[in-house]
């Protein structure tokens, strides 16, 4: 089996990225005008990469498929991002921040990627703040801080319940004003449909616009995905309407391997599904578990209303559990448990899929003001969904799928195997190993956009060998046939179901069998079920519509049918690995008391899956995951 | 519960377009209203007919992706919240509801309910930011910015870009829009070097991209999922004055010597 090198490099943990840097190649300044780069993505990684290649002077092509770069799907992210700022005096540091980001990893990260990000974690707050994001602040004027799952100190920072946003916006404004400067070309409500691969480097996409659906291809000296998660493969989860799985996988299918597609994070604090047309599940976000109290009832059945139940009735599970994090318990360990309680039938609320989250105790120590401060525009937006006031009754939460730790295979540098090929963000596999720890997304989108890309994408540049390639290329032309061809096969067959239909099923295939936890006997269901599904969609899709025009059902058709082989993969994966870790939990490997059981001796590797061609097996190359610097340990937070 | 539903259909720019009368039988008091036309979009196609076109992201009320009128408001009639985040709850079985999308002249309809809005992303672009490059700032506490001024930038900050301002405004304008994005950048110590010329190069993309004065009619405060409000104009027009006072071309050179 193939094993993959991912280019560390050598020397002490703390000095690695100081040592890269200055071996790092650098493009001469009057030179950098001559590249173009393309960035797919204008999320919190996409956004930082394309603004901070156009001020150090390269040309810029960026891509999104909303229609304005500012609505990425980052925008969403409520809570907070990391740094090991160590404001509050509390004994953190950056050692301390990589320690618990591999230990919430479950030991499946590489080290040095993960030191890194908390090395640049800093820079990230000092970014933002010169950047005018409204960070809250304490009366003195100074930033302040809240605490997240998985942390015993305060490290994260935030604005109000919208700290995504307002990162966003940040990156989104410097963006803007590359474009202004004609450094950055912005092209919106566009999407990526293929990767062009010449004499087997990367060198551009091909897109469709989708306001006149005409089909195009851009080239350029590297290219670089920031395309997001995939967590819309189980139809329904906290995820955009629109986050789908495409760039990333028509670049594995062009060679660029997909790393640990099982390591799918649940999240714990969701509101609960309503009704068959459900579309998406809303996150509430994980901060409310600082001031909010975890329970069920511990009678099964119980009737009553949460007021109605005395204190002595109520099992605050995860305090039980879990004495020291107790609400604050990781995402998977949290979620899992959220699951244990309603399959012993103590959950609550309609199909007894939900458990209390319940502010009574903060608002009688704190006041519900200091609550409101804290929580308000959560609070407006759980009570606008259901229409219940958690400041009267507790809030009623359950799983739901929400981030994905794997994505595309990368090297310390951030590029692919494919040679040219960059990926940033939530679309790699990198920095979280099996969970990623709340508020650590949005610390690496913007750490591998701002204080990593910039470096390395130069080093790729300058050492040269790039031959020079345009439209005409044979391989442009295939690249651009196999799209318009794809187009028109979706159109044509004008089948039974809509596209929406076959992702709630395979959605549904993927939530009972690959989810909170996953056997060998539902994991090799869902090998046999997926691709039935997938011979049945191009069999039986309906599209309506023509290719030329705005078309939002052909949009989300080859969206699915892309999630339709990644499901598949994903599943063979979680087959593959016979352990539990982190987000990925076999119920054949738990400990006694229903912990994660890790097997170090045979799976402390990253999993990386190599496309070998359409109905053949994938090959599996293995990145040893090598820790020089910590003890591997059961993860505990007992 | 049962609906009638009047919806603008307009295949593209070229096409005249027309109200379209649909009786939707299917509708849950527990769907938002986007759920409720996805329901009525897969009937549709099952029907072999067009789907309507709208747009929408998140369904958080955060990406201000969504947006269309319903019955005469922007992103319907409850306050402070998005069309994502308006729920069936709040309307009555055998209401008869009209969707339109948000009409400008700096918003060109592209199919049925979706607009182009991306006049917006061009008035951020003649200032809204701060002109620093990655790499090299100083500590974030370095700069102390008083909670109240900190507070105040965040309310102004909240905006989604989504224009529901816009269409409420009889004269189209994007003064709240605009007015929030300077107020942001302007109430922060990291915003000030550059809020008089910010002020002055924004407003005239403003104007230039067609969007109306304001003439402070106060229908987009009421409009604004976000509660802006309407003091972010008065900013904005206090920070344009400036602007056009202390206005003088920059110092060119670099000195001799
Ligand atoms: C509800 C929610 C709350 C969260 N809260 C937090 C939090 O508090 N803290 C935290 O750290 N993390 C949080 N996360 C996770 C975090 O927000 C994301 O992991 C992160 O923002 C992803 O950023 P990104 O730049 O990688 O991708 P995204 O922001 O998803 O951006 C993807 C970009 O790629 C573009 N794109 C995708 N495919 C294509 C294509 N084929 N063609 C063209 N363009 C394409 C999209 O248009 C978009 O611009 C949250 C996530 C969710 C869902
Ligand atoms: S000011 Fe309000 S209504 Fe106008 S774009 Fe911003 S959020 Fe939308
Ligand atoms: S869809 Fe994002 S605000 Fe409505």
């Amino acid at each position: 089996m193939p094993t993959l090198d991912s280019r560390t490099p050598a020397g002490p943990l703390a000095e690695k990225w100081t040592k890269r840097k200055t071996d790092l190649k650098l493009v001469n300044p009057a030179n950098k005008r001559k590249y173009t780069i393309i960035v797919v993505g204008t999320g919190l990684a996409g956004a930082s990469a394309a603004s901070s290649f156009g001020e150090l002077g390269y040309n810029v092509l960026n891509f999104c498929f909303q229609d304005t770069p500012r609505r990425a799907h980052s925008i969403a992210a409520q809570g907070g991002i990391n740094a090991a700022k160590s404001y509050q005096n509390d004994g953190d540091s950056v050692w301390r921040l990589f320690y618990d980001t591999i230990k919430g990893g479950d030991f499946r990260a590489r080290e040095a990627n993960v030191y890194r990000l908390a090395e640049v974690s800093n820079n990230i707050i000092d970014q933002a703040t010169a950047q005018g994001v409204p960070f809250a602040r304490e009366y003195g004027g100074t930033l302040a801080n809240r605490s997240f799952g998985g942390a015993l100190v305060s490290r994260t920072f935030y604005a109000r319940g919208q700290t995504g946003q307002q990162l966003l916006i940040g990156a989104y404004q410097s963006l803007m004003r590359q474009v202004e400067l004609g450094k950055v070309k912005m092209f919106p409500r566009t999407e990526m449909l293929d990767l062009i691969v010449i004499d087997g480097r990367a060198r551009g996409i091909v897109t469709r616009d989708l306001v006149t659906g005409k089909v195009e291809s851009f080239l350029a000296d590297a290219v670089v995905l920031a395309t997001g998660g995939y967590g819309n493969l189980y139809y329904l989860s906290t995820n955009a309407k629109g986050s789908n799985v495409t760039a990333a996988w028509r670049a594995h299918r062009k060679g660029a391997f997909f790393a640990n597609p099982c390591y799918t994070q649940i999240h714990p604090t969701c509101i609960p599904r309503a009704g068959e047309y459900q579309s998406k599940l809303t996150l509430m976000s994980e901060s409310l578990r600082n001031d909010g109290r975890i329970w069920v009832p511990k009678k099964s059945g119980d009737g009553r209303t949460p007021d109605q139940i005395p204190e002595g009735e109520r099992d605050y599970y995860l305090e039980r559990k879990y004495p020291t994090y107790g609400n604050l318990a990781p995402r998977d360990i949290a979620s899992r448990a959220a699951k244990q309680a309603c399959d012993a039938g103590l959950g609550v609320g309609p199909g007894g899929l939900g458990v209390y989250l319940d502010f009574s105790d903060s608002i009688k120590r704190l006041g519900a003001k200091a609550i409101g401060e804290r929580y308000g525009n959560l609070f407006d937006m759980y009570n606008r969904i259901t229409g219940e006031n958690p400041f009267a009754v507790p809030m009623r939460i359950y799983p739901a799928v929400h981030y994905t730790m794997g994505g595309l295979w990368v090297d310390y540098d951030l590029m692919s195997n494919l040679p040219g090929l960059f990926v940033l963000g939530e679309a790699n596999f990198s920095d979280h190993g099996a969970n990623r720890l709340g508020a650590s997304a949005l610390m690496q989108g913007l750490a591998d956009g701002y204080f990593v890309i910039p470096y390395t994408i130069g080093d790729y540049l300058a050492r040269g060998g790039l031959a020079k390639a345009d439209n005409g290329h044979a391989d442009v032309k295939a690249a651009e046939a196999a799209v318009n061809s794809r187009e028109k096969k979706l159109l044509g067959i004008n089948g039974k179901h809509t596209v929406d239909w076959f992702h709630k099923k395979l959605g549904e295939i993927m939530w009972e069998n690959v989810g909170m936890a996953r056997t060998k006997e539902s994991l090799e269901k869902a090998i046999q079920e997926i691709p039935a599904l997938r011979d049945q969609f191009w069999r039986d899709v309906k599209v309506p519509g023509v290719e030329g025009e705005f078309n939002q059902e052909l949009e989300k058709a080859g969206r699915v049918a892309d999630f339709l082989e990644l499901g598949e993969l994903l599943s063979r994966d979680a087959l593959d690995r016979n352990e539990s870790c982190g987000g990925h939990f076999r119920s054949e490997f738990q400990t006694e008391d229903g912990e994660a059981k890790r097997n170090d001796a045979e799976y402390a590797y990253a999993a990386a899956w190599e496309w070998t061609g359409e109905n053949k097996p994938w090959t599996l190359n293995k990145e040893p995951l090598v820790f020089e610097n910590i003890q591997l340990q059961t993860r505990s937070y007992k | 519960m049962r609906l009638t539903l009047e919806i603008w259909r307009q295949k593209g720019a070229d096409d005249a377009g027309r109200f379209v009368r649909y009786d939707h039988d299917d509708v849950s008091e527990h769907m938002s209203f986007l759920e409720m036309l996805d329901v009525l979009n897969q009937k549709l196609i099952g029907k072999g007919e067009e789907p309507v076109s709208f747009d929408s992201d998140c369904r958080e009320g955060i990406c201000g992706m969504c947006g269309f009128v319903v019955n005469g408001y922007p992103h319907g009639p409850q306050p402070l919240t998005t069309v994502c985040q308006l729920h069936m709850r709040h309307f009555h079985d055998g209401d008869v509801l009209r969707l339109e999308p948000f009409r400008a002249k700096a918003f060109p309809i592209i199919r049925d309910l979706a607009i182009d809005r991306s006049a917006l992303d061009r008035v951020i672009m003649a200032g809204g930011y701060t002109s620093i490059n990655a790499g090299g700032p100083r500590d974030a506490n370095s700069i102390l910015v008083g909670k109240k001024e900190s507070d105040l930038s965040m309310d102004a900050a909240a905006c989604i870009g989504c224009g529901a301002c816009v269409a409420a405004c009889p004269n189209a304008s994007a003064s709240l829009f605009t007015g929030g994005k300077i107020s942001h950048l302007g109430l922060l110590p990291q915003g000030e070097p550059e809020r008089k010329t910010r002020a002055l190069s924004m407003v005239e993309r403003h104007n230039a991209e067609g969007f109306g004065g304001c003439t402070v009619i106060g229908a987009c405060a009421e409009a604004c999922p976000k509660g802006l409000k309407l003091d972010f104009i008065a900013r904005m027009n206090k920070d344009y004055l400036a602007g056009t006072l202390t206005f003088r071309e920059e110092a060119s050179g670099g000195g001799s010597g």
